[in-house]
């Protein structure tokens, strides 16, 4: 086969799944919720998703299959979001993205003076947590804990939990120093870690439902 | 002696970049002495395995 037959037969190939409703409601939903968790403004993600959409559709012609297709779309929608993410910074008072952490901030209640965990925040040991993971009661606490994350802490966790960015792509996208992310991960990780123990293995919920 | 401030902040970090060998073994001598952090690093593995199943769970619940 000549190299111009495979490109033809790709173009085919592509323009078959891009009439495929369905995988494309799929991915757009996908990207909307992606988006919207990290521009956390709606109409903006919606923009950030429609550029993202067309700019694929344009240049859909040279890739093989749904994944790779699927991976270039995302890779657009993240510069997207880039540069929305930038925008805002301008756009908005930056001081507090920037702003170097405050390491001691709110660890006070969880560690005493010398950095050890205090009597009564010293995490339990929790069982099998998969159990968990099959009881609709617990996703709605988990759910709330996740909410429950200051908005700038939510974010990191998201695009790195969520989306699986590494830790330079986070930093490149949201500025900020490598040191500076690691406090926040460190931060929501705690906090998070925190609220499902407390509202989900010490406050019997689980125990609730159970009966 | 590292202190559970400082053994929960690597155990965080530990999941965005490899820890140098005496970081890893400040840390191994810490767990073996304090339960709460044994305990947290569990939690950090459940807490992947819960944002993961998390995620899908919303993306099935998106296509009904």
């Amino acid at each position: 086969m000549t190299s111009n037959q495979s490109l033809n037969d790709n173009a085919e190939q592509n323009s078959d799944i891009l009439s495929d409703g369905v995988f494309l409601e799929d991915i757009r939903r996908q990207m909307l919720r992606f988006a919207t968790m990290q521009l956390g403004d709606s109409h903006q993600a919606e923009d950030a998703v429609q550029e993202a959409l067309i700019g694929a559709l344009k240049n859909a012609t040279s890739f093989g299959g749904r994944a790779a297709l699927k991976t270039w779309i995302f890779a657009i929608l993240k510069n997207k979001i880039a540069d929305s993410l930038r925008q805002k910074q301008r756009m908005v008072n930056t001081s507090s993205l920037l702003r170097e952490e405050d390491e001691d901030e709110d660890f006070s209640e969880l560690f005493d003076r010398n950095g050890f965990w205090r009597p009564d925040e010293r995490p339990i040991a929790w069982g099998n947590p998969e159990a968990s993971l099959r009881e609709g009661q617990f996703w709605k606490v988990f759910e709330a804990c996740l909410e429950g994350l200051p908005p700038k802490l939510a974010r990191v966790f998201m695009m790195r939990e969520f989306i699986g960015l590494d830790a330079d792509e986070i930093c490149a996208t949201v500025k900020l120093s490598t040191n500076n992310l690691h406090v926040l991960l460190h931060r929501s990780r705690l906090r998070l870690r925190e609220c499902i123990e407390n509202k989900w293995y010490l406050e019997g919920e689980r125990n609730a439902e159970v009966s | 002696m590292l202190k559970c401030h400082d053994a929960t902040r690597l155990m965080s970090e530990s999941q965005e970049r490899p820890l140098s060998t005496l970081e890893r073994m400040s840390l191994k001598m810490h767990l073996m002495m304090c339960s709460g952090c044994h305990n947290y690093r569990e939690h950090m593995g459940a807490i992947r395995l819960m944002t993961r199943a998390f995620v899908k769970r919303k993306d099935e619940s998106d296509k009904k």
